[in-house]
């Protein structure tokens, strides 16, 4: 049986994986992006970003002094036996890891504006549990800075207006301009209710930028809307160029025939994630 | 090496620079932000004093990451926060700070753009979530004050080396490359 301690140091593990190195997916994004740059202004951004990464990496130091807030997506298989309470232990591992690696305390409880100095407080880090069949579980990780996270926005629109998906997306993109550290990664939520676009939105950065969408309808609306953002000129820290996002994702889901809820969920370039998951009874970290 | 501003700043130092140039900074630097801005403008409204002189000086939009070890603190990852956040506060704080170059990542409003330029004072774009570049140029922490507001909020008064490299977005003169950039740009479906 999977035991705490080691669940425990599985959390910690990925929390200092996703503070201090980016994935393969948006590390090949940003060279690339680089490239098609002229002005050199733009190109100096990149550069910067791209040398911060090989010293994050090479010292072991958080990438950004914003290493966020800790955002957890958890399946969990009805059929797992597992004696210690994981979300508990999600919370002690999130405490153990601000001090050892170190992550800022970024969390404050929201009317006195008091620092709980662990990044944990009431309601918080945020972990979305969906049970499954079996016994499998998976953990999904993404720390969220808030200059991205202050950029989410939820519309709810009117469904005969042919065009509102793409018109919300690129006035929040526009609207941001440099302030969520673009390029960013966009998640939009499209459908369900308020609650599930808000979730869908943020759920779709955790797909990598090589990765395309299985919907091929969706597939066409990220391409078009990943042209049309980075027609937008707000450019890599909205000083200008040609790169204002890295990749739009879009997820869906069933909604209201009066409803027409659209979330949108921006990420940093600093795009940290990592994933665990458990394999026989020992959780392995993937390194994406 | 980049050209190097050196604080103290004086008018005629910041009025040379533009748009578009790329400096570094070598010397003293104060983090301060959304808290610190609103505790300022209070001591200064009502007369008191600030504890320590900001004429001439640059302030530097950050809340770092540090660790407190026996030799002192280390800076471990210190990148630049949104200095929007900050646009209600902006003009008011420069203007009763003297501050004459403020380092950050985002921008400033447009109202606050033109404000800074009356007053004198440039706005400094750092490579947003480049903590660990901005830490390697800090070479030491002189002092932290207003410590009660908390580690991210307090006021770190850093000592630079060539920090940068840092871009110089909105200068003496009303140009903003900011709203200028998306001015000239326009969305295409």
């Amino acid at each position: 049986m999977l035991s705490e301690a080691e669940f425990r140091g599985t959390v910690v593990e990925m929390l200092q994986w996703a503070a201090t190195t980016l994935p393969k997916d948006v590390v090949d994004a940003l060279k690339r992006c680089k490239r098609r740059e002229r002005e050199y202004v733009a190109i100096l951004q990149f550069e910067c970003m791209l040398k911060n990464l090989e010293l994050a990496k090479r010292l072991g130091a958080p990438i950004c002094q914003d290493t966020g807030i800790p955002i957890f997506f958890m399946e969990l298989g009805t059929g797992l036996k597992l004696d210690f309470d994981p979300i508990a232990a999600l919370k002690r591992a999130v405490k153990e890891a601000t001090l050892a690696i170190p992550l800022r305390a970024n969390i404050v409880d929201p009317i006195s504006r008091v620092n709980t100095k662990t990044n944990v407080g009431e309601g918080m880090p945020a972990v979305h549990l969906e049970l499954v069949r079996g016994k499998r579980l998976r953990i999904d990780l993404l720390l969220k800075g808030a200059g991205a996270e202050n950029w989410s926005r939820l519309y709810m629109l009117r469904p005969s207006d042919g065009e509102a998906i793409e018109r919300a997306v690129l006035l929040t993109v526009g609207e941001a301009g440099g302030q969520p550290c673009p390029p960013t990664i966009v998640g939009v939520g499209v459908g369900g209710s308020a609650e599930v676009a808000c979730m869908l939105a943020k759920k779709a950065l955790l797909r990598p930028l090589d990765r395309p969408n299985k919907d091929r309808r969706l597939a066409r609306l990220e391409l078009r809307l990943t042209r049309a953002a980075n027609g937008l000129d707000i450019g890599p820290m909205g000083l200008g160029g040609k790169t204002t996002v890295l990749g739009v994702h879009v997820e869906k889901a069933a909604c209201h025939t009066a409803s027409l809820p659209v979330a949108i969920d921006l990420q940093c370039w600093a795009a940290r994630r990592a994933s665990a998951e458990l394999v026989g009874n020992r959780m392995r970290v993937e390194v994406p | 090496m980049r050209k190097q501003l050196r604080p103290p700043l004086v008018e005629k130092q910041v009025g040379q620079l533009k748009v578009g140039d790329i400096v570094g900074i070598t010397g003293k630097i104060v983090t301060a932000r959304d808290k610190a801005y609103a505790r300022a403008i209070e001591l200064l409204r009502s007369g008191k004093r600030l504890p320590l002189d900001l004429r001439g000086g640059v302030v530097y939009h950050c809340g770092p990451l540090s660790r407190k070890t026996k030799e002192g603190w280390q800076v471990l990852s210190a990148g630049p926060t949104t200095s929007a956040r900050l646009n209600s506060m902006q003009a008011e704080f420069v203007g009763r700070t003297g501050v004459r170059a403020l380092i950050g990542k985002g921008g400033v409003g447009e109202d606050v753009a033109g404000e800074l330029a009356r007053l004198g004072c440039v706005y400094l774009a750092f490579t947003g979530g480049a903590g660990v570049l901005a830490a390697r140029a800090i070479k030491g922490v002189q002092k932290v004050l207003w410590q009660d507001l908390g580690a991210t909020e307090a006021l770190w008064v850093f000592r630079v080396q060539d920090f940068g490299p840092l871009v110089v977005a909105v200068d003496a003169w009303g140009n903003n490359l900011y709203t200028r950039k998306i001015q000239a740009g326009g969305g295409h479906l």
